[in-house]
């Protein structure tokens, strides 16, 4: 049962190929959970912290592109260059479990787990991110949308390693909200990332589907309205159209009614505070 | 690239041996359970409550979330390393002296989550520091002489400072 730490990316992909049953691993605070519990008996890791290429980042604005490795941690996201570019990915950041985690943990690990309560995956989806897998042999990037398949499910093949995400700079007002039950430490309920770009609104859901939604109908219903015609009526019935495209489950963190109607709350505020900016 | 089953790690400056490990262990478990460091405490083991906070290369983790097998190579500090001549840190000082301390056993993580802080930012306001040990539960005290002490730790520095 052994551990590999692989120091660059050739050496990584090689050894998912020779091992393709191993789990990555980035900060932990996912599998280590499940270990703790018992849960999981991994066989073989490779971690993939020593990775240079998964912890650089850069914001172009020549290019309009933001990249991030998949090994940065959420803490480089909350403040400075990268919070400026993406301010709803660093409100998603902040609201990542605690300080402790946020040091640990990093979109590599939010999208290998892939749960719909992952924090990040809203902003991804609003902000038409890209994933990019690398193999031994090849890379290919793949749209968020094409990424997450379903509840824990994605289309990563087994011998490909996430290595980063891009994201399109925009050019409105970007914003994410969450609800759970307390502030600190909490895994989300319902959560919501509203992106504006040349006056057109994007919606992305969390936690209420077995993937991120994007709300593709409230986005088209919102984008003929008009942004210049938002008021609080608007706004409601913008949150009632997103409220309708959520498709949530009762589990054991709240019930689906709630999760309708939270995610519905989220998105009429969010819309209404992109227009006040 | 390293197949590990017996492997080094650096706590506190020193190099220790751990043998013979199943990699599944956590670094909180290989501190308390092979290497004799109690002082970071297993409660949680799911990273919600903080008991175990550790330095990684200087980011504060959770060690139950650490596979230890994995931190080979990174410099690891635990709360035995904070003053080694066995005398008390200003921090851990003014949780005795303002009452932090009930039960004791989120201690040792929030005086390691206090140092953190205030490492890097030594004038933190109120939000700052309740943000900064949000990852850190006391069931005790209610929290307000945990922040009275760490008001009292800037309060000195400062004067000490000036």
């Amino acid at each position: 049962m052994p551990v590999f730490i692989p120091s660059s990316l050739a050496e990584a992909t090689h050894l998912l190929s020779n091992n393709p049953s191993a789990h990555l691993l980035t900060g932990g605070t996912d599998l280590m959970v499940e270990v703790n519990f018992n849960h999981r008996h991994p066989e073989t890791v490779i971690s993939l912290r020593k990775v240079p290429e998964f912890q650089q980042w850069n914001v172009d604005n020549i290019t309009g592109l933001v990249h991030i490795g998949s090994s940065v941690p959420y803490a480089m996201m909350e403040h400075g260059e990268l919070a400026q570019a993406l301010p709803a990915l660093a409100e998603a950041a902040r609201t990542v479990g605690s300080p402790q985690i946020r040091a640990a943990g990093s979109l590599g690990g939010n999208l290998g787990t892939c749960s719909p309560a992952g924090d990040s995956l809203p902003v991804l989806s609003a902000l038409d991110a890209v994933i990019h897998l690398q193999s031994e042999t090849a890379s290919r990037s793949v749209a968020f949308a094409d990424f997450m398949v379903g509840p824990k499910k994605t289309s990563r093949l087994p011998n490909e390693i996430i290595s980063g995400v891009t994201i399109p700079l925009i050019n409105g007002w970007q914003g994410y909200a969450k609800v759970g039950v307390r502030n600190a430490m909490v895994i989300s309920i319902a959560s919501v990332c509203l992106a504006i770009h040349d006056g057109n609104v994007r919606v992305a859901l969390g936690s209420v589907g077995p993937t991120i939604i994007r709300g593709s109908e409230s986005e088209a219903w919102i984008n003929s309205v008009g942004l210049e015609n938002v008021d609080l009526s608007v706004a409601k019935e913008f949150g009632e159209r997103v409220r309708a495209e959520s498709r949530p489950i009762n589990d054991h963190r709240s019930t689906a009614e709630y999760r309708r109607h939270a995610v519905g709350v989220l998105a009429t505020r969010l819309l209404l505070r992109g227009i006040q900016k | 690239m390293s197949e590990l089953e017996h492997y080094t790690l650096t706590i506190n400056g020193e190099e220790r041996q751990v043998a013979d490990a199943w990699i599944g262990e956590s670094l909180l478990y290989v501190l308390r359970e092979r290497l004799g460091l109690p002082g970071s405490k297993g409660a949680c083991e799911q990273g919600e409550c903080g008991s175990c906070t550790v330095y990684v290369d200087n980011a504060a983790v959770c060690s139950c979330l650490v596979m230890a097998a994995t931190a080979v190579g990174t410099q690891i500090a635990t709360v035995e390393g904070l003053n080694q001549d066995g005398t008390l840190t200003d921090v851990q000082q003014a949780f005795v002296s303002e009452g932090a301390v009930q039960c004791g056993f989120c201690t040792p993580g929030l005086v390691m989550a206090v140092h953190h802080l205030l490492d890097h930012n030594g004038t933190p306001n109120e939000q700052e520091i309740k943000e900064a040990l949000s990852g850190n539960i006391c069931r005790c005290t209610g929290y307000g002489r945990i922040f009275a002490a760490v008001d009292s730790v800037i309060a000195v520095r400062k004067r000490t400072a000036s």
